[in-house]
């Protein structure tokens, strides 16, 4: 093996990274990287994935409900694509040097966090519109910014998320439409889905950029590409005349479209219910979470099955090629 | 009960080959005990859209790859030999078609 | 093609129970998802139930195109009784551990893939192209659960017990796949059904030397529990029902 000729200070590898950054360039797994870029991906990937893993939770709700069954198929296809997603981030997390069981380990110790939206219960059909309307929405809006983003098994597994996410926004929006023109009280069951999910939904951005510690860094490490308000704002406008189109009322009486900004400028976010949602006392963290250890441990003994069975045949295939 | 530390298997790099004679290119990874399980998961994980017509899966340990610090000398020398491409070569007026 | 009138309710009915059994499995597997023991088998999982429900939804379709009584796939799934369910017993059990579900998934696919193997000679034509797209996930999902039947069994101490558990507790339901029915009787001499007596050799065969390989006892042909044929279920159906059918039985006439 060659010895490199010289040894770069860590100042100036800094500077050599951030210079690749601001040039656009895909940082790949083996580059040198800043600690705090490691982390700070390895933070918001894992949070990420463990989202798509606990979001399969309040739809899986409902699969075996589905009112027909073109419903109950694209249901079941949509929470696995979410199986799928938090697959390939977790994936990508793992080209950081950090193995799956340990990520898994942190979600169901409970100090890993995911988005606070999938702590809120599934009640009726119409959830399930909202759902993929307004939360997958929400996610097209954040993901489609992230496939941009710096890292490139990140940006690249963003890419495939975001291309087979396409169907879910619209599977959610067709339910709404369907109920929205349906019986009376089928149009009631919209509405309410909608009151109960629009607030939460705005939450999913995070906190306003002012309160947001971790969103300078991410934003000046090419991480994120826009802001937390940026991104809200961009989901408020692209939604509300989905809304007026079904003929639903967004739970907002201060709304209102400003003519100069061209955008809809809506009511305060109730703050205190995200910081309580995220810290545990949200209406079902601990069932999401109870729903996950459950899972995990029955699975045990079919993971240990798997690894035992393998062991053995390697060995038999050791001992006849001996 | 089994005394074996809990695991979520290893890894596996997978590579979906698409119709039309394509050549395979990665998808992404798996978890899986061996290799026939890691064709499956790979089946199921990159292949449920109908993408691929083949599917390679490799085990993760098992790729080399260059090191960001090899790519001065690997791949720079590459970029400078024109005479590798066709437009290095002068062709007489009037003659089109090889 | 046309079926003869004479032979078209005991076709439509014939047609229905192709369908009840992978609806009611497929419900059943659709269970696991979000809970299964490995996010990769959460996935895999969830393609299996995705290809048993898509078969339903057709096998039920042309139930009701050949019934002829205006109902279709949603109706026959969504506003049927238990009683009129013709599901074998073994898809309507509920889903127990992950060696129960990979039991009952090795045991019901050996049948299905041998089924609609015969299926694709089938002369109505509708049903010959049902068959053959099922056919490669039947193939499939053989494949994947017998993988796993001998994952198990060869695992570990505890798998192999509860594999066998498995095997043990569901063997008494596998006689009802090759019982036949006065409908399948009447049809198989047309080639619209097959018999299914004359596929359980070949069924036993497959699953022992799987089983063997396995590590696993085949158990000594015992009773064999049945009903689901004439919709003499067990108790486990109402219930499940009870919850798939719940909006469209509570919002009459609604579309969704």
């Amino acid at each position: 093996m060659t010895p490199p000729l010289s040894t770069a200070d860590d100042a100036t590898r800094q500077a050599e990274f951030e210079a690749r950054i601001a040039r656009g360039e895909s940082i790949e797994p083996k580059d040198w990287m800043p600690e705090k870029y490691r982390r700070q991906l390895v933070r918001m990937m894992s949070q990420h994935a463990h989202s798509e893993i606990v979001g399969m939770l309040p739809e899986g709700n409902w699969i075996t409900r589905a009112p027909s069954l073109r419903r109950k198929m694209s249901l079941l296809a949509k929470v696995q694509d979410e199986a799928g997603h938090g697959l390939y981030i977790y994936c990508g997390t793992e080209t950081l040097g950090v193995d799956r069981q340990e990520l898994v380990d942190q979600l169901l110790a409970g100090t890993a966090k995911y988005s606070s939206i999938f702590n809120y219960p599934t009640l009726t059909w119409a959830d399930i519109g909202a759902i993929g309307w307004l939360v997958d929405g929400a996610a097209i809006v954040n993901q489609t910014m992230l496939a941009k983003a710096s890292y490139g098994p990140y940006a690249r597994a963003m890419v495939r998320i975001c291309k087979e996410e396409n169907f879910h926004k619209r599977q959610g929006y067709e339910i709404m439409v369907t109920l929205a023109r349906g019986t009376p009280a089928q149009k009631a069951m919209a509405q309410d889905a909608l009151d109960r999910w629009w607030w939460p939904s705005l939450m999913m951005f995070g906190p306003h950029d002012k309160d947001s510690p971790n969103s300078d860094e991410l934003l000046k490490w090419g991480v994120k590409k826009k802001s937390n308000d940026e991104l809200r704002q961009r989901f408020v406008n692209l939604t509300i005349a989905q809304a007026k189109a079904i003929d639903l009322t967004i739970p907002d009486p201060e709304l209102r479209y400003d003519e100069a900004s061209g955008n809809w400028i809506f009511g305060a976010i109730d703050w205190d219910e995200f910081w309580r949602v995220v810290k545990g006392d949200g209406p079902c963290n601990r069932e999401r979470l109870a729903a996950r250890r459950k899972a995990h441990a029955d699975g045990e003994w079919v993971r240990a099955a798997a690894t035992a069975y393998a062991a053995k045949r390697a060995a038999r295939d050791a001992g006849a090629a001996a | 009960m089994s005394q074996m530390t809990d695991s979520q298997w290893p890894l596996w790099e997978v590579f979906t080959q698409p119709g039309g004679g394509r050549p395979h290119e990665h998808a992404g990874s798996v978890h899986a005990v061996d290799a026939e399980h890691a064709l499956q998961n790979a089946r199921d994980v990159y292949g449920r859209r109908g993408e691929a017509v083949n599917i390679w899966v490799v085990p993760s340990a098992a790729i080399c790859a260059s090191t960001p610090e090899d790519m001065g000398p690997f791949f720079d020398p590459g970029n400078e030999k024109a005479y590798r491409h066709p437009q290095f070569y002068k062709v007489p007026q009037g003659v089109r078609v090889f | 093609m046309t079926v003869a009138a004479a032979l078209a309710p005991a076709y439509a009915r014939y047609c229905q129970q192709l369908g009840d059994d992978r609806l009611i499995l497929g419900h059943r597997v659709s269970e696991w998802c979000g809970h299964a023991p490995i996010l990769e088998e959460d996935i895999a999982l969830a393609n299996i139930a995705l290809d048993l429900i898509g078969q339903a939804t057709f096998l039920l379709g042309r139930a009701g195109a050949v019934e002829n009584a205006g109902r279709d796939a949603d109706a026959l799934a969504f506003l049927r009784d238990d009683r009129a369910f013709r599901n074998a017993l073994m898809v309507e059990l509920p889903n127990g551990d992950f060696a129960v579900t990979i039991v009952r998934q090795f045991f019901f696919a050996s049948f299905s893939r041998l089924q609609l193997e015969a299926l694709t000679r089938s002369p109505d034509t509708e049903m010959a192209g049902i068959a053959a797209k099922a056919l490669k996930e039947a193939t499939y999902h053989v494949r994947h659960a017998a993988e796993w039947v001998v994952r198990l069994g060869d695992g570990t101490e505890e798998s192999r017990q509860r594999a066998q558990d498995a095997v043990n507790d569901l063997w008494r339901y596998t006689g009802e796949f090759f019982l036949t029915t006065s409908e399948e009787r009447a049809l198989a001499a047309e080639g619209l059904a097959v018999d299914p007596a004359t596929l359980q050799a070949e069924w036993e065969r497959s699953v022992r030397d799987v089983l063997t390989l396995a590590t696993l006892t085949t158990p000594a042909t015992s009773w064999m529990q049945r009903g689901g044929r004439d919709g003499k279920h067990t108790e486990h159906l109402g219930p499940l029902l009870a919850e798939m059918q719940v909006l469209p039985r509570s919002h009459p006439g609604a579309s969704w």
